[in-house]
């Protein structure tokens, strides 16, 4: 159009054209604009969640090259492919494709396997990612819907990946959905409807694989894309937040833009999860089906496990005592409900209702922006640790027969370990949390008050010795720091404040020459060794301001 | 049979006049009655000893004694050295020491002496596979030992390995795989007794162990698993034990363990670096 084209400011390069042609038709410059400005604080903690985000996007990948081989069916059929110690054996469609997707499909064990290491990274990235929003209070108001958000795509997580476990119908599969099969009978009064629902009859049927697939590959992951792009947007909507410190509100938000910083470093990620997905693939066997042989009720392996993420449920039911609960007229609930649904369902709802238990026990309505170091809400902490403790005895409690078997323990003295370990351990672990949090509390404040000890031993003139302190701001007539503590990290070492050099760069290796940021550094006259030589100290331990002999400058 | 013959001088001494050799000939013809006795029972005791050895059906085959070969002979002395202490005099086995022997059979003594599991160092949940005490002679000479006083299962001849691998995968997971994993790796069993991995196992070991059932093992006699079906398991078990793992790395095989630790180890660990690395980047 004329007029825009006379505008000022008219695009002159190809790009700039091509773009305005775009903005002409669809007007998104504005909100383009807005997005890519958008700003993005930086801390590596932030990126656990990219972590998941990604390694989603390589299961979508990998998952869609994975369909075209495989056939969700338990039509049975004899094996004749080019694996030969199973060749002759009857077995389902399902573990039949699977064979074939491992041998004689072009790329089709890489896939498979970085499908399935991508899965385990999957939820662990989530795990840690959670950790990370739960130790510094990341859920509070305004956040609380985000926090419900993601711990349903944790739970949805784990039956998709538990569905994905069961569909190659080999023996460990097989094995994982008998035990599911019971788990869901055990359910008072309607678990017989739902098995019958589910299995479409008793076990096993001939339908479940491909329910199991077209919830794995269709109904679950739509559900995990919709709640991630939900999460995603609120996210962006509510901002993100950060930690305290120099410059940093409930009401600004500091950190990169965007574009080009936030999302160079966001692709650079990318390529790493990437890279660890096909690098496991290719290098680490996973699930070898055709090891564990096609599924046969009659047969089972010794260490038949879930995957990591189911494996605490696994030790649940290790752990837990028997106690089947007969009731009158003939109605029974096998012990199996109390650890598996009980103790899951007990287990979920306190980790998804946590925000709304935290602003009952502690009143605070108010919303937040800023993120708190754990040390700061030891009770938070200390629950948060206790928990943890909880859930890793009865993840190892998963394993515990192939911890006893390499470590030569007994399996019983394994299970008791558990047993008594995940009543003792919880507990302990509250209270040595607590404790910890608070000398890191009172660590920090005896920093700020009587500033940082910077190993400098004076004597003085009556013979007294002192370590002489580094304070981090003015200082009163006793010489006491003045600062309040604001939620940030104290620096507690001299170089934190920039009184040794600065490191020379190089994460790997040095990128520079250390000779060179030497000089470089006498000549900004910065640094301890810069005035090593008549450095005055007084007696509460502050640097006289004046008589420090400077280098001559160049 | 007795080579003194006090029936000999007797006459000479009958008729002594003198009260003292009266008394002596009292003497002598009491211990000349004591003597005859003795005799007299010997022989029966011989007698019958002798007509038991010829009309009992049991030692008719063998042979007698002296007919020990040098190896049982051989095997003999090294069991009285080495075994006697629990297993018994006879094989017949020490209460709260060792079973008896009767019955195990030559594969046995292979199978618990040449994997090092016997002798026993020490009584606990489950004797443990150790370097072989014994040369393969020794054993050889215990096995005919034991063999010959005992009777059992014999060592088998031929290619242990002439089966089909294929049944012998579906025989393995019917009958091995729940207690020694899958692809033989082992597994823990209850109070501090295991499943040991077959990885260092020789066929002729899998073999005679599948036949004997060694300490929990089960004995899959040529009733429950006829041999061919054995020497199928052990076809299954070597080739799947030599075959290397064509999706990389196999992380000691033994499932989900250790797939959840190389994820939290090797995965998350290389990406916390990661994310270290970009976090000093700022």
């Amino acid at each position: 159009m004329a007029a825009t084209a006379t505008a000022p400011g008219t695009p002159t390069t190809k790009i700039g054209k091509a773009a305005l042609e775009v903005d002409d038709r669809l007007v998104v410059a504005g909100w383009t604009r807005r997005t890519l400005n958008k700003v993005f604080p930086d801390h590596w903690s932030f990126l656990l969640g990219e972590i998941a985000l990604y390694s989603f996007i390589v299961l979508l990948l990998s998952g869609t090259y994975l369909t075209f081989f495989f056939d969700a069916s338990m039509r049975e059929v004899v094996y004749n492919g080019s694996y030969a110690p199973l060749r002759g054996v009857e077995m389902s469609a399902a573990y039949d494709s699977t064979l074939d997707l491992s041998f004689d499909v072009r790329g089709g064990l890489f896939m498979r396997q970085m499908h399935h290491w991508a899965a385990l990274l999957f939820v662990a990235s989530m795990v840690c990612h959670l950790l990370r929003i739960f130790f510094t209070g990341a859920f509070r108001r305004p956040r609380e819907t985000n926090w419900f958000i993601g711990v349903t795509l944790l739970i949805l997580s784990i039956l998709e990946g538990f569905a994905g476990y069961s569909m190659p119908d080999d023996l460990l599969s097989g094995t994982g959905l008998r035990i599911m099969s019971a788990i869901i009978l055990s359910i008072p009064v309607v678990g017989t409807w739902v098995h019958w629902a589910v299995f479409g009859g008793d076990y096993v049927g001939e339908l479940i694989v491909g329910r199991l697939y077209i919830a794995h590959v269709l109904l679950i992951p739509a559900i995990l894309l919709a709640l991630i792009a939900v999460h995603l947007l609120i996210l962006v909507k509510q901002k993100h937040t950060q930690f305290p410190g120099p410059g940093r509100t409930e009401h600004n938000v500091v950190g990169n833009r965007l574009f080009p910083t936030f999302a160079g470093k966001a692709t650079g990620l990318l390529f790493i999860v990437f890279g660890v997905c096909a690098a496991l693939g290719g290098l680490v066997q996973i699930n070898p089906v055709w090891l564990w042989g096609p599924y046969n009720p009659a047969q089972v392996s010794s260490a038949s496990q879930p995957d990591w993420y189911v494996m605490f449920l696994d030790g649940s039911s290790r752990l837990f005592p028997a106690w089947d609960l007969n009731l009158p007229g003939d109605y029974t609930i096998p012990a199996l409900f109390w650890p598996t649904v009980l103790i899951a369902g007990i287990i979920f709802t306190l980790l998804l209702m946590y925000p709304v238990i935290e602003r009952k026990l502690t009143g605070d309505t108010a919303s937040h922006h800023l993120l708190q170091r754990p040390r700061d809400v030891p009770v938070r902490t200390s629950l948060g640790m206790m928990a943890l403790s909880f859930y890793v005895i009865l993840l190892i409690s998963g394993g515990n027969d192939v911890v006893a078997d390499k470590f030569n323990i007994s399996l019983n003295a394994m299970t008791w370990i558990g047993r008594i370990g995940v009543i003792v351990v919880p507990p302990l672990v509250y209270v040595l949390t607590y404790r910890i949090c608070l000398g890191l509390q009172m660590h920090d404040r005896e920093v700020l008050e009587h500033g940082i000890e910077t190993g400098v031993i004076r004597r003085l003139p009556h013979g007294e010795f002192i370590e002489v302190h580094q304070p981090l701001g003015p200082v009163d007539d006793h010489g006491h720091g003045q600062l309040a503590y604001g939620g940030a990290p104290v620096p507690k070492k001299m170089n934190q404040i920039g009184a040794a050099r600065r490191a020379v760069r190089g994460f790997f290796s040095p990128i520079e020459e250390p000779s060179q940021v030497e000089l470089e550094q006498r000549g900004e006259g910065r640094g301890l060794a810069a005035g090593e030589a008549g450095r005055e100290l007084t007696s509460s331990g502050r640097p006289a301001d004046g008589g420090r002999p400077q280098e001559p400058r160049d | 049979m007795s080579t003194t013959n006090p029936q000999s001088d007797a006459p000479s001494d009958v008729d002594g006049a003198t009260p003292v050799a009266r008394a002596r000939a009292r003497r002598r013809s009491k211990q000349r009655r004591r003597l005859g006795n003795v005799a007299a029972l010997m022989a029966g005791l011989i007698l019958t000893g002798a007509l038991y050895s010829v009309f009992s059906p049991a030692q008719a085959a063998p042979g007698d004694e002296q007919s020990e070969s040098a190896a049982e002979a051989a095997g003999r002395e090294l069991y009285e050295r080495s075994c006697i202490t629990c297993h018994g005099e006879n094989l017949e086995g020490v209460p709260n020491r060792g079973p008896s022997l009767i019955g195990v059979g030559e594969a046995a003594v292979y199978f618990q002496v040449h994997t090092g599991r016997m002798p026993l160092v020490r009584q606990e949940a489950q004797a443990p596979d150790k370097p072989a005490v014994f040369s393969d002679e020794e054993i050889d000479q215990l096995m005919a030992y034991v063999q010959a006083n005992g009777g059992g299962p014999t060592l088998p001849s031929g290619d242990l390995r002439d089966g089909d691998v294929a049944e012998g995968g579906e025989l393995f997971r019917l009958n091995c795989s729940s207690c020694h994993n899958f692809v033989g790796e082992g597994g823990a069993l209850s109070g501090g007794k295991y499943a040991p991995s077959l990885q260092d196992s020789t066929d002729l070991e899998i073999y005679t162990a599948m036949l004997t059932g060694p300490e929990n093992m089960p004995v899959f006699g040529d009733n429950q698993l006829t041999p061919e079906e054995k020497r199928s398991i052990i076809s299954y078990v070597q080739t799947i034990k030599e075959q290397s793992d064509p999706g990389g790395a196999g992380v000691g095989r033994i499932g989900p363990v250790g797939e959840g630790l190389v994820i939290w180890i090797v995965g998350i660990g290389i990406l916390m670096f990661g994310i270290f690395w970009m976090g000093s980047k700022a």
